[in-house]
């Protein structure tokens, strides 16, 4: 096996080409081998039982395979050599190699000179094995096992051969590592490497075959036969083949030489049996050489020394940090491996484990995530210019924000330090200090004379005492005396033992300072010479011996009678306790006595046994009667204590003085090591470092020390801080000479009171002591070390170094004397030190830091190592909140560092206008949502900024009446307020809530289902077309979203196209010459009824050549526009007018828009030019005309008509005014067009309109939020199946089956549908006339105003409010006028339904329609109108469905204009109906109330209203004309308020006429125009408004006078119609 | 307008959008718009830019550049609202419809100085995959409503988007009176006035 090994070792060194190719080869072999030996070990191992117990090949297998991989390769044809003398074998073959050469010279010579040599074949025959001897000399071992392998008959010799060999090997001495012996060189060299495996029981001849192959290769060639034999009998000759090797060479060459030996080397073929070995003696082998470490566990005293205990460091309280996670079995194996390499165990710890640092794991990783793109090297290399910035230390914790950092200051005041005892004092010095001491200590107790004080205490207690027996107020009470009395005697008692060993402390003190000073002196006189300038004085002070003595002798009486009182107290308690056991024994001995005589009688009298129980008891002991102290003894005590205690009377008191005044010895008369001492006192030199928070921040400067061991520094130092601190500590250093600076002790220094300032804080000393141990070699006494002042060493006493550190600390004063102390709340530093373990807060949050308790469990539960040094200010804040020490908070804090944070008040916070701004905005509160650039300071935010918000705040609870006048609607108005915003509260979080539709643009998905297969088709021929198309068709603007615009950015586009049917003037009356008094003269019913009248046209008056000059003019937003003047009743303009279009407030958000409010008047004018000149003559040379325009009508579009149309394009009727004075429609006069037809069914004008908005914006949408329902899920399901297969058929028809009712919950439509009465006035109107009064009926609900919901609501959705809510509120748009009217209809016994459809203008909207006799009358519920079917004005363009109390029915037919389409709802081709056989209608209940109850409105305050509204609007109009004068014509307002009411009455019909003739006759002088107008009351802005379109204030005609008047009529429930009749006046001349 | 109390600062902003790498893409054109608060009002310069459509390079690198100057300078009162650029890029499909390609969006960076971002840029996703397929046939992927919309984070969680590529923006920025108004965004604002310095975000 060793030379397999040694092999390995060579090819792992020599790396040349040659061996890499061998080993390559080798391992192909190797596996090869090892294949095969595994395969054929089981069989051998059962016959050749060499495979022991110790084999294993399951487990060994593997690690085999790994060592000895390359020591297995061929094991076979490795020729083994045994090793020899190092003598280098290359040289060695090379010598040989040169031999054999010389040999084959030298017997071709000889061959040539003996010419005929007879027998070579033995010679032939010989030398193959001498060969073999000389080169394979190396060991026979596997020779051997070759030959056993293949020699059955001598198998028994070969198998002891075979062990020999083994042996040999064994024995062999082993190369040193790193050098190839001598057979491996040679094995190197010669050997090739064969892959041939190696077959144990192949035939012999294979094997033959082998060998021969192997011999060919190597350099020799032996014969076949026989060759074997002569082997073995070599090796059997050959002994120990290596030691004498070279004796076998040097025979051989000698051999050889007389041989003549000449082997050619092809000739010879060495066979040779297959090598073969054992798996057993492998396993053996391997054994050896392999050490496979054990799993097991190390026992501990393995790794350990000899008799020593594993020490567990963190047992002990050392902080060991945690091991690195390593397997317990690979910990063990590193174990048992470094066990067996390094016996020497310095791999090993204390604790018998292997040493291991802390595991340098951090659990978190602190370093930034890399981002997950690569910075490209230029970016790294990228310079990036910084300015240098000059560094202010700012640390976190500045103490007060505005303060300048550092105004803190604390003065420390270091005066001196005195040693109390030092290394380098002498004996002498070590006395002095003790005397210093006592001296000190003596001074103190002087000054306090608390034995005198005790005196003068007893003495006053004593008189007390005499007082107290002798009363001189009788009137005290006995008892209180007896008790105070007892009490005086017990103080005095305790005093006088106070007193007494104060006395004796005293002396004591005073006796020992005496005995250290004669110490000393003795000393002094010892050592001759004095170190100490210390002397003391006892001074002697005379007393008066009398007096003393009589003072000693009374209080020794005193004394003596107090106790004696008190003894005989004492005796006389004993005694009572004597007594009284005395009785009993004294009974008892009765009792005995007794017995014992009845014991005597019972001998006669038995019967008085009974009595024997009595004492059953012991015998009790007699009482000894307590003694009473004799007088004398006590005085004996009493006076023994006082000589022991006490100055003796007449000896002089003694008054100890020490001073300094003594002289020290010089130097040269000093002993020699004295002088040393002093020399070395001399060489050191003390300073102090002040540390703060443990960091030094000055130090003092370094003084000498002197001979008397002070040091006076007398430095202040001045600390300038910013936190408050944590600790000040004094470190005394101390140098000796020039060398070595020794830490002597360190000084803690308390942290002054925030009372403490400088000039008032006391210099107070603080002691300090050192655990260093010096021996001197000179007098000094050490430090640490034993000495005695015994000349035997006895009585030997260890001194430390000590002293006292003499300061002061204390805060300064600021110039204008405030202490500069930080602010007491900076004192909690444990908290925010303790911040520092992110661990704890993660583990117990940050609240948890506050509550110690917990935080004290969670270091306990976590295992938190106290030594840890990361854990030192937890523990620390621990320890300090578990000892109780600061203030725990039982309270919980939230946000405990909240404070920290708050950089203001919130008061102050509160009171910032900006913050308050910016909330508000944040809060989308309307006044301020758009609020832009809100300034940056607080001072430059106006104040009423905010007035608009608080006074809407404020306005909130108190009802506003200025704008309403009438009460009720002033509350509905507030109510309605207070309804809309919890709706827009409601849907706030809607608002904000997206849906991918919002964000994406996404084309839908083309319909795949069968009905929709087209559309993909469709989409598909899309991309076939053109992109320029020859014939473009008409493509939709592109609508813009609200939010990016500003103003200016929208314009309004009104289109005035035609009109038809303008009111014509009158003519003017034919009596009439004058042309100014045109009108009003010609009075003629028949003028006003259609056909009857042709009106002759006056060719004289010249500037009224045409019936009407009308013109147009839109006014928006108080923008004015109009058009030109066109000719005639049925002019045409076509006509753009362009409208800027501002938002409120600048918002141009959805929400926003809609909820403008603002109206599109169109007022269509008649121009009348009147002629002023005043002189005819003039006519020739000038025309004077003044233009005049006359108010013909209007018509009255809202914004949000428009824009959540986004256009609207029809026509529409003119509003005009019942009574037009001066106009009368002309109907027959112009002809031309031919509509007359059409017409002559309606009456009034109209006008066809076109508007938009430029650019078309996005109306906004209702929202999508489901609201909760408390209808049948049942039905809801079918209601949105219903609406899906509507919306898939038709779905540009509306659909509608469920609503929002106004608390926001989802109502199905039908429910709104019920009989509900009119009010009862209404119906006793015309109590036969079913028609007139229906249209009375929908005058009424008409009156109602009209309130969109998109207003009301803005931007939210369309709510339904049940009638009676509508009522109450008497504002609503179309739906709740459409119900309300319905439901009248119903109760009125028509068949009614609710219209769902679109019309002009006002869009998706809906009417009512109802079943007459024989035809069907769409009512607008609005305006009160009804059409019929078929009229061709009917603004309603388009029907989506039908609704009726029951059912709801969807239009399914082709066209949907009512014109074309049959409403016939029993049809079910023509209409699908919601309910039907399969969902049956289950009777749903309504919604709306049983019965509507109205109140009769107050005819007095709609009188009130009348007066107030006239008033209001006169003065509008004043206001309208500022730069004239407005005349007010009171006899036409009385004329024209007497008329109101009766067009009231009649409903604006048919009292022109009358109404004219009237005013005619009234006022004659007039030229007159006015008209009046109508409209439902809400509130008073719309009718100003409406004035105002009107126009009638711009008149500068100088005279002009007005009328106005005012009719209310009211109607049950607070409906009001109102009439204004307005008017102006010139006086015809 | 007195120097020493400014009632708003400024923040001027020029640089460029550099170039981007769409691995997938070619011939492509960007579009910037700046996004910001109530409390913003551009001065002077352009709030908007359309850039010229570019091809990519025929080198390893494979950019595109645009080299598209950005010039804008905004006043404000409140750093609420700070601006935001936000780029979208176009450029055509398969069949040459103009598709977009990605949007992105980054505040103009706070402190003065040079700074260089690149963006990752993305695209919203179809809702389903017969969507994805139809929506690359017809040539109309889905696009944002508004590319403003990548510059706020309401609604966002309705959007499901993808990954396309990156746009390298360089800003250089200078700020006026911020300090004055008590915002301290970094050193070379504290011209003369000591403070310390501000981490300046991570490097990119």
């Amino acid at each position: 096996m060793n030379p397999r090994e040694e092999k390995v070792s060579i090819i792992t060194e020599e790396s040349t080409a040659n061996d890499e190719d061998a080993e390559v080869g080798r391992r192909e072999k190797s596996s090869k081998v090892q294949r095969q030996q595994r395969k054929k070990q089981p069989p051998r191992a059962d016959s050749e039982e060499m495979v022991t117990g110790k084999a294993q090949p399951g487990q060994e297998e593997p690690e085999m395979h790994l060592l000895s991989m390359p020591a297995r390769r061929g094991p076979r044809s490795l020729p083994p050599i045994p090793s020899m003398s190092r003598t280098g074998f290359a040289e060695f073959s090379m010598r040989e190699r040169l031999r054999e050469k010389l040999q084959a010279a030298r017997s071709k010579a000889e061959s040539a000179l003996l010419q005929e040599i007879p027998t070579p074949r033995p010679r032939r025959l010989r030398s193959p094995s001498e060969k073999e001897l000389e080169t394979e000399f190396g060991p026979e071992p596997c020779k051997e096992s070759q030959a056993t392998s293949h020699r059955n008959d001598s198998q028994s010799y070969s198998r002891v051969k075979f062990h020999d060999a083994v042996q040999k090997i064994k024995s062999k001495p082993q190369a040193p590592p790193g050098f190839p012996s001598a057979e491996e060189a040679y094995n190197f060299f010669t050997f090739s490497f064969d892959p041939e495996p190696e077959e144990p029981t192949v035939k012999a001849r294979a094997k033959n075959r082998d060998g021969t192959h192997q011999e060919e290769e190597g350099e020799e060639e032996s014969p076949a036969g026989g060759m074997n034999k002569m082997v073995l009998n070599v090796i059997a000759r050959a002994g120990t083949p290596q030691k004498d090797e070279e004796e076998l060479l040097g025979s051989q060459d000698a051999k050889d030489f007389l041989l003549g030996l000449d082997p050619a080397p092809d000739e010879f073929v060495v066979v040779r049996p297959a090598e073969y070995e054992g798996t057993h003696t492998w396993l053996e082998k391997e054994k050896e050489l392999l050490f496979f470490p054990s799993r097991r566990a190390v026992p501990t005293w393995k790794k350990l020394p000899e008799n020593v205990q594993p020490r567990f460091l963190e047992d002990e309280g050392l902080y060991t940090g945690a091991r690195p996670e390593v397997a317990r079995a690979q910990q063990n194996v590193v174990e048992n491996r470094l066990l067996r390499q390094e016996p020497e165990r310095k791999w090993f710890g204390d604790d018998g484990r292997i040493l291991a640092l802390p595991s340098p794991i951090k659990p978190f990783s602190s370093r930034p995530r890399p981002l997950a793109q690569e910075p490209s090297a230029q970016a790294g290399l990228e310079t990036h210019y910084k300015k240098a910035v000059k560094y202010v230390h700012r640390t976190q914790h500045v103490v007060g924000s505005a303060d300048p950092p550092g105004s803190f200051q604390l003065d420390i005041d270091i005066s001196g330090l005195i040693f109390t005892h030092h290394p380098c004092f002498s004996r002498e010095h070590v006395l002095a200090a003790k005397l210093a001491q006592l001296y000190d200590q003596y001074l103190a107790r002087h000054q306090r004379s608390k034995a005198k004080f005790l005196t003068d205490k007893l003495q006053a207690l004593r008189n007390a005492v005499q007082t107290g027996l002798y009363p001189e107020k009788p009137h005290q009470s006995l008892d209180a005396t007896q008790k105070t009395i007892k009490e005086y005697k017990s103080e005095i008692r305790e005093t006088r033992k106070l007193r007494d060993a104060e006395q004796e402390k005293d002396r004591t003190l005073l006796k020992t300072i005496v005995k250290v000073w004669k110490e000393m002196k003795s000393l002094r006189e010892f050592q001759r010479f004095t170190n100490t300038p210390l002397k003391l004085v006892l001074r002697k002070e005379k007393v008066d011996q009398k007096a003393d003595e009589e003072a000693y002798e009374a209080e020794i009486q005193a004394e003596i009678s107090e106790l004696m009182e008190e003894h005989t107290e004492e005796y006389e308690q004993r005694l009572g306790e004597y007594r009284a056991s005395y009785q009993q024994w004294k009974a008892w001995k009765k009792a005995q006595k007794a017995k014992k005589k009845k014991k005597k009688q019972a001998e006669e009298h038995p019967e008085g046994e009974a009595e024997e129980e009595l004492y059953p008891g012991e015998e009790p002991v007699k009482p000894i009667p307590p003694e009473l102290l004799d007088h004398a003894v006590l005085e004996q005590q009493a006076r023994e204590r006082a000589a022991h205690s006490r100055r003796r009377p007449g000896e002089p008191v003694l008054l100890p003085e020490l001073s300094l005044t003594g002289s020290v010895t010089p130097d040269d008369q000093c002993p020699r090591a004295e002088v040393l001492r002093r020399e070395d006192v001399k060489r050191r030199s003390v300073y102090l470092k002040v540390l703060f928070n443990s960091k030094e921040v000055s130090r003092t400067v370094s003084r000498q020390l002197g001979a008397d061991f002070c040091v006076h520094f007398g430095q202040i130092f001045n600390l300038q801080i910013f936190n408050w601190p944590e600790s000040l500590t004094l470190q005394v250093y101390e140098t000796v000479g020039h060398s070595s600076t020794t830490l002597l002790a360190e000084v803690f220094l308390p942290i002054p009171e925030t009372t403490t300032v400088t000039r008032r804080a006391p210099v107070e000393e603080v002691e300090f002591s050192s655990s260093q141990h010096v021996t001197l070699d000179h007098e000094g006494v050490g430090s640490g070390v034993p000495f005695s002042f015994e000349a035997d060493g006895s009585n030997q006493l260890i001194l430390m170094t000590s002293g006292r550190v003499s300061h002061s600390v204390a805060w300064a004063t600021g110039d204008n004397g405030t202490p500069l102390i930080p602010p007491p709340s900076q004192q909690s530093l444990g908290f925010r030190s303790a911040l520092k373990r992110a661990d704890a807060i993660s583990s117990i949050g940050t609240s948890g830091l506050t509550d110690m308790k917990k935080l004290a469990k969670w270091a306990a539960e976590s295992k938190l190592d106290p030594n840890d040094p990361n854990n030192a200010p937890l523990m620390q804040l621990i320890s300090i909140a578990t000892s109780g020490e600061s203030y725990v908070p039982d309270f919980f804090r939230l946000e405990q560092l909240q404070q920290e944070f708050n950089f203001v008040t919130s008061e102050e916070l509160n009171r910032s206008k900006r913050f308050r701004l910016l909330c508000l905005r944040s809060q989308e509160v309307p006044e301020f949502r758009n609020y832009k650039q809100i300034p940056a300071y607080d001072r430059e935010i106006l104040e009423k900024v905010f007035q608009d918000y608080e006074k809407r705040l404020r306005d909130k609870s108190v009802i506003e009446t200025k704008d309403h006048i009438d009460t009720h609607r002033a509350i509905v108005a507030k109510y309605l307020q207070q309804v809309r915003e919890s709706v827009v509260n409601r849907f706030l979080i809607a608002k904000h809530h997206f849906l991918l539709s919002d964000l994406v643009v996404e084309e839908e998905v083309p319909n795949m289902s069968s009905e929709g297969s087209g559309i993909l088709g469709l989409s598909l021929f899309k991309l076939a077309e053109q992109k320029r198309p020859l014939r473009p068709r008409r493509k939709g603007r592109k609508k813009v979203t609200a939010q990016n615009l500003s103003d200016g950015d929208i314009k309004l586009l009104v289109n005035i196209c035609r009109a038809y049917d303008i009111p014509v003037r009158k003519p003017p009356a034919s009596k009439s010459q004058q042309p100014a008094r045109s009108s009003r003269t010609f009075s003629d019913r028949h003028a006003a009824s259609p056909g009857a009248h042709s009106p002759p046209h006056s060719p004289d008056t010249p500037l009224s050549q045409v019936s009407v000059r009308p013109f147009v003019e839109v006014s928006f937003q108080r923008t004015i526009c109009h058009t030109t003047t066109a000719e005639g009743p049925n002019p045409s303009w076509n006509e753009e007018l362009e409208f800027p279009f501002r938002a409120p407030n600048g918002d141009y958000s959805t929400a926003s828009l809609q909820s403008v409010k603002d109206d599109v008047f169109i007022n269509i004018f008649d121009e009348v030019l009147h002629d002023i000149l005043e002189d005819d003559r003039e006519r020739g040379s000038g025309i004077h005309t003044r233009i005049e325009r006359h108010w013909l009508g209007c018509v009255k579009i809202p914004f949000s008509t428009i824009y959540s149309q986004a256009r609207i394009d029809g026509t529409f009727k003119i509003n005009t005014p019942p009574v037009l004075l001066g106009y009368s429609k002309e109907r027959n006069v112009l002809l031309e067009r031919g509509l007359d037809s059409v017409r002559s069914l309606s009456e009034g004008s109209y006008l066809t309109l076109f508007i938009t908005i430029e650019p078309q914006l996005v109306p906004g949408e209702s929202v999508r939020e489901k609201f909760d329902s408390q209808e049948d899920e049942k039905l809801l399901q079918a209601t949105e199946k219903f609406q899906a297969e509507c919306a898939l058929k038709f779905p540009t028809r509306q659909c509608l089956t469920t609503v929002t009712d106004i608390s926001g919950k989802t109502v199905f439509v039908t429910r709104y549908l019920k009989p509900l009465n009119p009010p009862e006035e209404l119906l006793n109107v015309y109590p036969n006339n079913p028609q007139a009064t229906a249209e009375l009926v929908a005058r009424y609900v008409s009156l109602i105003p009209f309130l969109p919901d998109t207003v009301s609501f803005a931007g939210i959705c369309d709510l339904w409010s049940t009638s009676d809510q509508f009522l109450d509120l008497l504002a609503g748009d179309e739906e709740e006028h459409a119900v309300l009217l319905c439901d009248y209809f119903l109760f009125l016994g028509k068949k009614a339904w609710l219209v769902m459809g679109n019309a002009i203008p006002e869009g998706p909207t809906a009417y009512v329609l109802t079943w007459e006799q024989n035809h069907y009358l769409i009512w607008n519920p609005c305006s009160g109108h009804f059409y019929a079917q078929f009229d061709t004005f009917c603004p309603l363009k388009s029907v989506s469905c039908l609704i009726g109390p029951d059912n709801i029915w969807f239009n399914i037919q082709q066209y949907d204009s009512p014109l074309r389409i049959n409403f016939d709802v029993t049809k079910p081709k023509l209409w699908k109906s919601f309910f039907s056989r399969s969902l049956p209608y289950p009777g749903l209940s309504s919604v709306q109330p049983e019965e509507l109850i109205y109140q009769r409105t107050d005819k007095a305050a709609a009188a009130e209203l009348q007066d107030r509204i006239e008033k209001m609007l006169k003065e509008k109009i004043m206001d309208w004309r500022p730069r004239h004068l407005t005349r007010w014509n009171r006899h036409c307002t009385s004329t024209l308020r007497h008329f109101l009411p009766l067009l009231e009455r009649s409903q604006g019909e048919d009292v022109e006429d009358e109404h004219r003739a009237e005013l005619q006759k009234q006022l004659g002088d007039y030229r007159f125009s006015g008209f009046p107008l109508h409209m439902p009351y809400s509130e008073v802005k719309p009718l100003i408004e409406a004035v105002y379109s009107t126009g009638v204030h711009n008149t500068d005609v100088p005279n002009v006078e007005f009328a106005l008047a005012v009719y209310i009529h009211p109607y049950p429930k607070n409906v009001l119609s109102v009439w204004i009749y307005v008017a102006s006046l010139i006086r015809n001349r | 307008m007195a120097a020493a109390n400014p009632s708003v600062f400024l923040l001027m902003v020029n640089g460029q959008v550099e170039s981007a790498q769409f691995p997938e893409y070619d011939d492509l054109y960007c579009k910037y718009c700046f996004v910001y608060g109530q409390d913003w009002a551009p001065t002077a310069g352009l709030e908007e830019g359309i850039s010229q459509i570019t091809s990519k390079s025929q080198d390893m690198r494979r950019a595109l550049v645009w080299n598209f100057p950005i010039d804008v300078t905004f006043k404000s009162t409140n750093p609420y609202g700070w601006p935001q650029i936000v780029l979208s890029v176009y450029g055509p499909d398969v069949f040459g419809n103009d598709v977009v390609r990605g949007y992105g969006a980054v505040h103009v960076p706070f402190s003065p100085g040079r700074h260089k971002r690149t963006i990752p840029m993305f695209v919203p996703e179809s809702t389903s995959t017969l969507q994805k397929f139809t929506s690359w046939f017809m040539g109309r992927r889905p696009e944002y409503t508004d590319p403003k919309v990548v510059a706020q984070g309401e609604g966002r969680e309705v959007t499901r988007v993808r990954s396309q590529g990156f746009v390298t923006l360089l800003f250089n920025v200078v700020t006026k009176d911020m300090r004055k108004l008590g915002y301290d965004t970094g050193p070379a604002d504290t011209q003369g006035i000591a403070g310390p310095s501000l981490p300046q975000g991570i490097p990119r």
